[in-house]
């Protein structure tokens, strides 16, 4: 457990880093902000009044460990645009792009896994390579490709699935699809190039001479060795399946973070874009925290150094 | 004497199909295990002795695949078995041990659930707690102190010789009828790997089982094996009874092997070396496959094949011309 | 046996890259045309469709802006093979235009993200103590905000133009450069010629560029080709967002963008450019496989 303490501890600079990072690239802006939320049409006083409400005329460092204060209680600073408090906004746009992307996840895991499993173990007959060349093809897809060509066959051709988001799980499913594919073919590949370098073990061989039969092999012996990696790589691909989240909701008008994100760019609205790019960041973190507990979990020699 | 084998190899071929062509790793292998025995195996990395023991397991590796013969144990056959089938046996009857205990144990799972495993396998109506107790049991019988302890530890927990003793106690659990050890003390220490051979020896004295010792060091067959066959690129060159080998070494290939061996007493300063190396197995020689290396190698040597022949009862050799011995009174 | 064959092989394979660093990469090359069909021909299409972009106003049958009111919306036909927009503007020849702005992008800001990411790691690997704490930190925090979200910011700062996608595309890709650089800085850095170098009286800059940086060409031509496919995703995003790249400019992110809301009745106009991203995005990402393979076999995904 020292091991993993350490570990959140060292992430504590970097998580102060992207604040300060995303503090000062949303404030380089030449010009006063407020004078950009209100327009031209209001004269000097209530700028005045507003700067001074907003704290806009102390010194950045002051207003930087203001807001650090701030985000340290839950409080993430007022909407321009909607003039409510940007943690609430957040917290009503959580759940749907949780759901998303626990969805997507348990999608990318399913499908990517089986097949990833399923073509190491027929490795270079004709399954393996249609499974391959589909992953690639699933890799190479611009998530906005696969969410359009999903929209349109199954919600408009075929009718099966509802077009947009309608707060029932239905209506998730294609969101959620378009969101896994790119992660499915990743899971696929590294999973198969990961197994067949595990069955090449030789505790693999030492299973069978007990007389594993090879399915029992497969789940009981390799599978969590060669999981390792896997896992890694699906730490990493949190941070792009939230980029990605950021174009299936909005394709599937799903009321979610990355929604939020997009429509604060079109409001020039910064505090809600600062607040949603602190907290994607801090679920990235906490999801490579997460990736890290598991593979100690599922490694032993990790342990070691407890 | 009527002596019953427990395995019997014939004319076994197993070759690898590699982009550059055919290889003939094991080709044309007659090998008897009688019951209770331990037979050795001997050759230099690379001549086929895993290949060999890897056929009878069915553990050969992509692109390898046994081609003809027949593998009989216990009375049955097993070459062309379907791999299930082959499981079934292999473990509770036949059971193995690797040359690296550091990797031939899964390193994420504990050692004591990998014995337990064995047994589970093949005895379905055995309960876990009692499992749990043979795994105790056999641990300490292998020489494992604090066997509940080390129950509990993973592999990257225990020294090499711990882990070997590990592994011994997973290839005994079921008792099994034979054991094949595949060069299992090349990667331990001297010291351990005379315990580890002692330790396999009383093994085979109390529960009668045989063993296939696989080595390239004929020093470890001396002590430990009844018996011994000697395999260059593929084929036995040489078998006999341990001290008839010894005493009159026929080939110049097991010749060369035991003048390899450091002796105390005998000229130290150098150390004899065979010549050459091991022939790339795709472009062998016409003739005797050794004749590249040998020191007494005639013309016909490279012209034409050579095939085992017996020289003396129960002594075989491939050989044209193999070494005369010269009877030496007292010898 | 074979297991030691082939441990053999890789080692012989092993030492020839070391002898012959210069020459390697070029018969390296060779051998992976020979032995990856798959990643030679991604290198054809790459070309082509280079070409087709450089020399787009030869081939476009219609002009990049050319408006025909009267055929709007066409479908797929001899006179308009890929149909026409809402302003009755070619398609094909709208993408063989966009496809000029989707390749610069792909291919320009990798390279400055490269650059950064060189500096960065010799850097961070060469001078070690607080300049590798600080640069690897930065290099985390990047990292960890998902590079799409990470762009937008800039865009929202920058505004939105194509010069600043520009910026925003280049800054997001050099951490993972920096971090294969480092690493391999901090092993070559403790070889012996580098010691040698440096007794001699080397300077530090020159070992870095001269001695150290060569022996990372063949990670870094891997990194650029699996950088491009995601910066040029990232673009077609952005516009596909409606925060990149501006009309009337256009690039194949952007005219998908505008083709939506025709996808229930003109799909086509969504689905041609996303295919020209998908055949872009793939080839580049087989080359970049057969490169590593060829060049890196040992470098982690």
């Amino acid at each position: 457990m020292k091991y993993f303490l350490k570990r959140v501890i060292g992430t504590i600079p970097v998580l102060l880093g992207v604040v300060l990072l995303i503090f000062v690239m949303l404030r380089i802006i030449p010009g006063n902000p407020v004078v950009i939320l209100l327009g031209e049409h209001y004269d000097q006083a209530t700028i005045d009044r507003l700067t001074d409400l907003m704290g806009y005329d102390q010194p950045i460092l002051l207003q930087f460990v203001n807001y650090v204060k701030g985000a340290l209680v839950g409080d993430l600073g007022v909407s321009y645009k909607y003039s409510r408090p940007v943690t609430e906004m957040i917290m009503e746009a959580l759940p749907y792009t949780i759901r998303l992307a626990l969805m997507a996840v348990v999608f990318a895991w399913g499908l990517g896994l089986i097949t990833g499993i399923i073509a190491a173990v027929k490795k270079n007959n004709f399954i393996d390579r249609m499974f391959m060349g589909v992953s690639l093809l699933g890799v190479s897809m611009p998530i906005f490709m696969t969410s359009l060509l999903l929209q349109y066959i199954f919600a408009f051709k075929l009718g099966w699935l509802p077009m947009t988001e309608e707060g029932t799980f239905a209506s998730m499913i294609l969101p959620a699809i378009a969101l896994g594919w790119n992660s499915a073919g990743s899971v696929a590949r590294m999973t198969r190039s990961s197994l067949i370098e595990v069955m090449q073990a030789d505790y693999i061989d030492t299973a069978r001479a007990k007389g594993l039969r090879k399915g029992a092999v497969i789940i009981g012996h390799a599978l969590k060795n060669s999981l390792l990696p896997v896992v890694t790589m699906m730490a990493l691909q949190l941070s792009s399946m939230l980029s990605g989240a950021v174009i299936t909701e909005s394709v599937f008008a799903i009321p979610g973070i990355g929604r939020l994100a997009t429509t604060a760019i079109n409001n020039r609205d910064m505090p809600v874009l600062q607040g949603t790019v602190l907290f994607t960041t801090v679920i990235v973190i906490a999801g490579n925290l997460l990736a890290d507990f598991l593979y100690s979990v599922l490694d032993p020699r990790i342990r070691k150094g407890d | 004497m009527e002596e019953k084998n427990i395995l019997e190899i014939r004319g076994l071929k197993s070759y690898f199909f590699t982009d550059n062509g055919v290889v003939p790793a094991v080709d044309g292998v007659d090998l008897d295990i009688p019951e209770g025995k331990i037979i050795g195996l001997v050759g230099e990395s690379g001549c086929g002795k895993s290949m060999t023991v890897r056929s009878v397991m069915g553990l050969l590796k992509y692109p390898g695949r046994v081609v003809e013969g027949s593998i009989r144990f216990d009375g049955r056959e097993i070459a062309g078995l379907k791999e299930n089938e082959l499981r079934d046996i292999c473990g509770k009857d036949i059971s193995m041990i690797f040359q690296e205990p550091m990797t031939s144990l899964n390193p994420v799972i504990k050692v004591g659930k990998q014995v337990r495993e064995t047994l589970l396998i093949h005895d379905r109506s055995i309960s876990r707690e009692e499992a749990d107790r043979r795994v105790i049991e056999i641990f300490k019988k292998v020489g494992i102190s604090e066997p509940e302890k080390r129950f509990n530890s993973y592999p990257h927990q225990l020294s090499g010789g711990l882990r070997q003793r590990v592994m011994i106690a997973m290839a005994m659990i079921c008792k099994p009828k034979l054991l094949i050890a595949d060069e299992p003390t090349t990667a331990l220490d001297v010291t351990i790997e005379a315990q580890i051979l002692r330790l396999m020896k009383e093994l085979r004295d109390e529960t009668g089982m045989s063993v296939l010792l696989i080595t390239h060091n004929l020093g470890v067959v001396a002590e430990l094996c009844d018996y011994i066959y000697v395999m260059y690129a593929g084929k036995i060159v040489e078998q006999a009874e341990t001290f008839e080998l010894f005493d009159h070494t026929a080939h110049p290939y097991t010749q060369g092997l035991l003048d390899s061996i450091p002796r105390i007493g005998r000229n130290a300063d150098r150390l004899h070396t065979i010549p050459g190396v091991v022939p790339n197995l795709l472009h062998l020689p016409k003739g005797c496959a050794f004749c590249n290396r040998c020191e007494l190698a005639e013309k016909s040597c490279h012209d034409q094949g050579v095939e085992l022949r017996e020289i003396s009862p129960g002594h075989k050799v491939r050989c044209i011309k193999p070494i005369e011995h010269k009877e030496v009174t007292g010898s | 046996m074979f297991e030691h064959e082939d441990k053999n092989m890789a080692l012989n394979e092993d030492l020839q890259s070391q002898i012959g660093e210069r020459d390697g990469i070029r018969d390296k090359l060779k051998r992976m045309c020979r032995e990856n069909p798959l990643a030679a021909v991604s290198a054809v299409v790459i070309a082509i469709i280079i070409l087709m972009a450089i020399f787009a106003p030869v081939i476009a049958p219609y002009g990049e802006a050319e408006q025909d009111l009267i055929n709007r919306l066409q479908a797929p036909s001899a006179e308009h093979w890929l149909g026409t927009d809402e302003l009755g503007r070619d398609l094909f020849s709208r993408m063989l235009y966009g496809s000029r702005l989707s390749i610069t992008i792909g291919i320009l800001p990798s390279l400055i993200s490269l650059t950064i990411g060189v500096v960065a790691g010799l850097a961070a690997g060469y001078f070690g103590g607080w300049v590798d704490y600080v640069i690897m930190r930065v290099a985390d925090v990047m990292l960890s905000i998902p590079s799409l979200i990470l762009a937008m910011v800039v865009m929202y700062t920058l505004g939105t133009s194509t010069v600043n996608l520009f910026i925003a595309l280049s800054m997001t890709g050099w951490s993972s450069v920096a971090r294969v650089v480092r690493s391999q800085t901090l092993s070559i850095k403790q070889s012996e010629y580098v010691e040698a170098a440096r007794s001699i009286g080397v300077g530090r800059w020159k070992i870095m560029f001269r001695h150290i940086l060569p022996n990372c060409i063949p990670s870094l031509i891997v990194l650029f080709t699996l950088n491009v496919p995601s910066a040029i995703l990232s673009e077609s995003s952005l516009s596909f967002l409606g925060i990149g790249v501006k009309v009337p400019a256009a690039s194949w992110g952007l005219i998908v963008n505008q083709g939506r809301q025709f996808l229930f009745t003109q799909p086509w106009l969504c689905l041609a450019p996303c295919v020209a991203i998908m055949i872009v995005v793939l080839a580049f990402n087989f080359l970049g496989d057969g490169l590593r393979d060829a060049l890196d076999p040992y470098m982690q995904r």
